[in-house]
């Protein structure tokens, strides 16, 4: 297809085997500029920075696995990784979308301000970290596996959610140092993390109401996403965690 | 002459730091193989490092000589030879020597001159064998000769420079080798000199590592190491990961859990936690091997020739990810570089922070099995 129009049908299709990623990615923003909407790229091996800092509303399919940062600073693609991803998955991301259809790595959603990440099975340390929200902007990240140490750490706004459900592997539904040093949002965990693993500046709730109407259209959402029916709407196993100062550093530097 | 390294270290020991890529891989059935697959996914990685340091570490390369310890030295040119060997020689009963011939390319022009040397076990006890290689090594690493050992293990050998990790595997001819384990690296140096004794693997003995991340208790470490013979002269902090692990599993006959729990300790939260006999062994670990203990981030891929273990430190500031094919094991910084060389895996993950995962060879399993029963 040699002259995208604005009704495209078919994707425009990439093979990335063996692209560096700077081709890989001046190719995509060339294309989205001239009005494609829709890409396949075929053979992805590890390119980093896949949709940096791009807004146009564009949605890629994956194949193989991205590699570092992808969807950093992006403000309105809509990715879906046909398998794992690797580590800082929408990495200071505002608005969009990511599905990875595997397994992600450390630091996904670091920074996040907006839009979604959705990773069917398990996510590595510190996710969702430093996210945070703004009015009606609340990045969410939905994990369906388990999650390691540091989730949610320093997290300042939006909403965190581990399913504990997509995989069976011997490992709690969070690690240690959950939540540490929060200071904004929400998590919701299906499962409850002993005291032990949790920050000091949250408490653990159960879901309120208003938690289950908001919980209900996600986890909808992320089965549709993923093609999957899960046995996660028994709200009784879900625990919410809050942050029970809002200032917990008000004072640091008063003396 | 053009200078191929800094051979009057101009940088202070104290603060050593790299940051790289790593890939390992094993056949634990003991097939040996290429190391093309590792070449490959290196070049995959290739951005992870800055051509400033590439290597990697075979073993069960040389079979018909593999109850000699083969030196591999480099030095800095043909003229710096004699010494050495006059030290050798005056040593050890040397079986063999020969140049380790390189493909000089427009990649990688200059470089110093290597050989190895296949040497006779100078004593029928192991352990005291090592011993004195282990300070023979020491011993021409610390003079002025213009030389340095960078391997000295039975059967296995360390090629190592500066480059990028695929232009040091084609500089070093390594097709021409076959090994069931292998690991390689690709370095990226922050605060030290990117020259070719600073190149990973790091090796003493039996013992290779490649690390990604930065070593700050590297000045402990390192002054810890010295009460015990060991010198670092390479200028790099993963340097001392090598012999701290000769030093605690050789010499001390820690377990490799024992090991990593030194060089990695649990959190004191988390020791307090365990059941007493255990909650003993590792405070009692924390206080023996606290100058042992690394502080930084930090993914190694130690091998040795009985298996290939990865570590990460205990909060995991560095990516580590394992895979299987068949009886093949990878373990790497990134996924994609494993998908390069074996795209359909059976089994792929991240294992857990501060915990070596350990995948040992069958036969080394086997006989260990015997050795226990």
């Amino acid at each position: 297809m040699d002259n995208p129009v604005e009704e495209q049908i078919e994707p425009w299709v990439i093979d990335a085997g063996g692209m560096h990623y700077r081709t890989l990615n001046a190719k995509i923003r060339e294309f989205a500029a001239q009005g494609v909407r829709r890409f396949v790229l075929n053979n992805v091996r590890g390119q980093r920075y896949i949709c940096a800092g791009l807004s146009e509303g564009i949605a890629l399919d994956v194949f193989g696995t991205p590699g570092e940062d992808l969807g950093v600073f992006m403000a309105g693609p809509s990715i879906t990784v046909h398998g794992n991803a690797q580590n800082a998955v929408g990495n200071t991301m505002s608005d969009g979308r990511i599905l990875v259809g595997g397994l992600a790595g450390d630091v996904i959603g670091y920074a996040m301000r907006g839009g979604r990440i959705y990773v069917r099975d398990d996510v590595g340390y510190r996710v969702g970290i430093h996210m945070k929200g703004y009015a009606d902007r609340e990045p969410t990240i939905v994990v369906g596996g388990t999650a390691g140490d540091f989730l949610g750490e320093y997290m300042a706004g939006g909403c965190l959610v581990v399913l504990g459900a997509t995989t069976d592997r011997d490992r709690p539904i969070v690690g240690d140092h959950c939540a540490a040093g929060m200071h904004g949002g929400r998590m919701y965990l299906r499962g409850r993390p002993g005291l032990d693993r949790l920050g000091k500046e949250v408490e653990v709730f159960p879901l309120d109401d208003q938690d289950i109407s908001r919980l209900v259209p996600i986890l909808h959402d992320f089965c549709q996403a993923f093609d999957v029916q899960l046995d996660v709407f028994d709200f009784s196993q879900y625990c919410k965690i809050l942050p029970v100062s809002t200032r917990p550093y008000g004072r640091l530097y008063t003396y | 002459m053009e200078k191929t390294w800094f051979i009057e270290r101009p940088y202070p020991h104290e603060k050593d730091i790299s940051s790289c890529g790593v890939i390992g891989m094993i056949n634990t059935d003991g097939r040996r193989v290429s190391g093309r697959p590792l070449r490959d996914a290196m070049a995959n990685m290739h951005d992870r490092g800055n051509g400033l340091g590439g290597g990697f570490a075979a073993y069960g390369i040389y079979p018909g000589w593999h109850d000699h310890y083969c030196l591999h030295v480099m030095y800095e040119d043909q003229g710096r030879v004699s010494s050495v060997e006059a030290f050798l020689y005056s040593k050890f009963r040397v079986d063999h020597v020969e140049e380790i011939r390189v493909a000089p390319s427009r990649k990688i022009r200059t470089h110093p001159y290597f050989r190895r040397y296949f040497i006779t076990s100078p004593s029928a006890d192991e352990l005291e064998a090592d011993g004195v290689m282990a300070d023979a090594v020491m011993e021409i690493n610390q003079a002025d000769n213009g030389a340095f050992v960078i391997s000295s293990g039975k059967d296995m050998g360390v090629f190592k420079g500066v480059g990028f990790p695929e232009d040091i595997y084609d500089f070093f001819r390594l097709e021409q080798y076959e090994a069931c384990i292998w690991t390689a690296h690709n370095r990226f140096p922050t605060n030290t000199p990117g020259w070719w004794g600073g190149a990973h693997p790091f090796s003493l003995l039996d013992w290779s590592i490649v690390h990604n991340g930065e070593i700050s208790s590297y000045g402990i470490n390192k002054r810890y190491l010295e009460m015990f013979g060991y010198v670092c002269t390479l200028q790099t902090d993963t340097e001392v990961v090598a012999y701290l692990l000769d030093l605690l599993v050789r010499r001390h006959g820690l377990s490799f859990e024992q090991a990593a729990a030194v060089l990695a300790p649990p959190l004191w939260k988390d020791i307090d936690a365990m059941p007493a006999p255990k909650r003993q062994e590792y405070t009692k670990m924390r206080m023996i091997y606290g100058s042992a203990a690394l502080n930084g981030p930090f993914a190694f891929l130690l091998a040795y020739s009985g298996g290939l273990i990865g570590l990460n430190d205990r909060v995991k500031l560095r990516p580590l990810v394992v895979a299987r094919k068949d009886a093949t094991w990878y373990m790497s910084s990134e996924e994609s570089a494993i998908r390069v060389i074996a795209p359909d895996v059976d089994e792929l993950f991240a294992p857990p922070a501060g915990k070596p995962f350990i995948i040992t060879l069958e036969r080394t399993a086997a006989s260990a099995e015997l050795a226990a029963g």
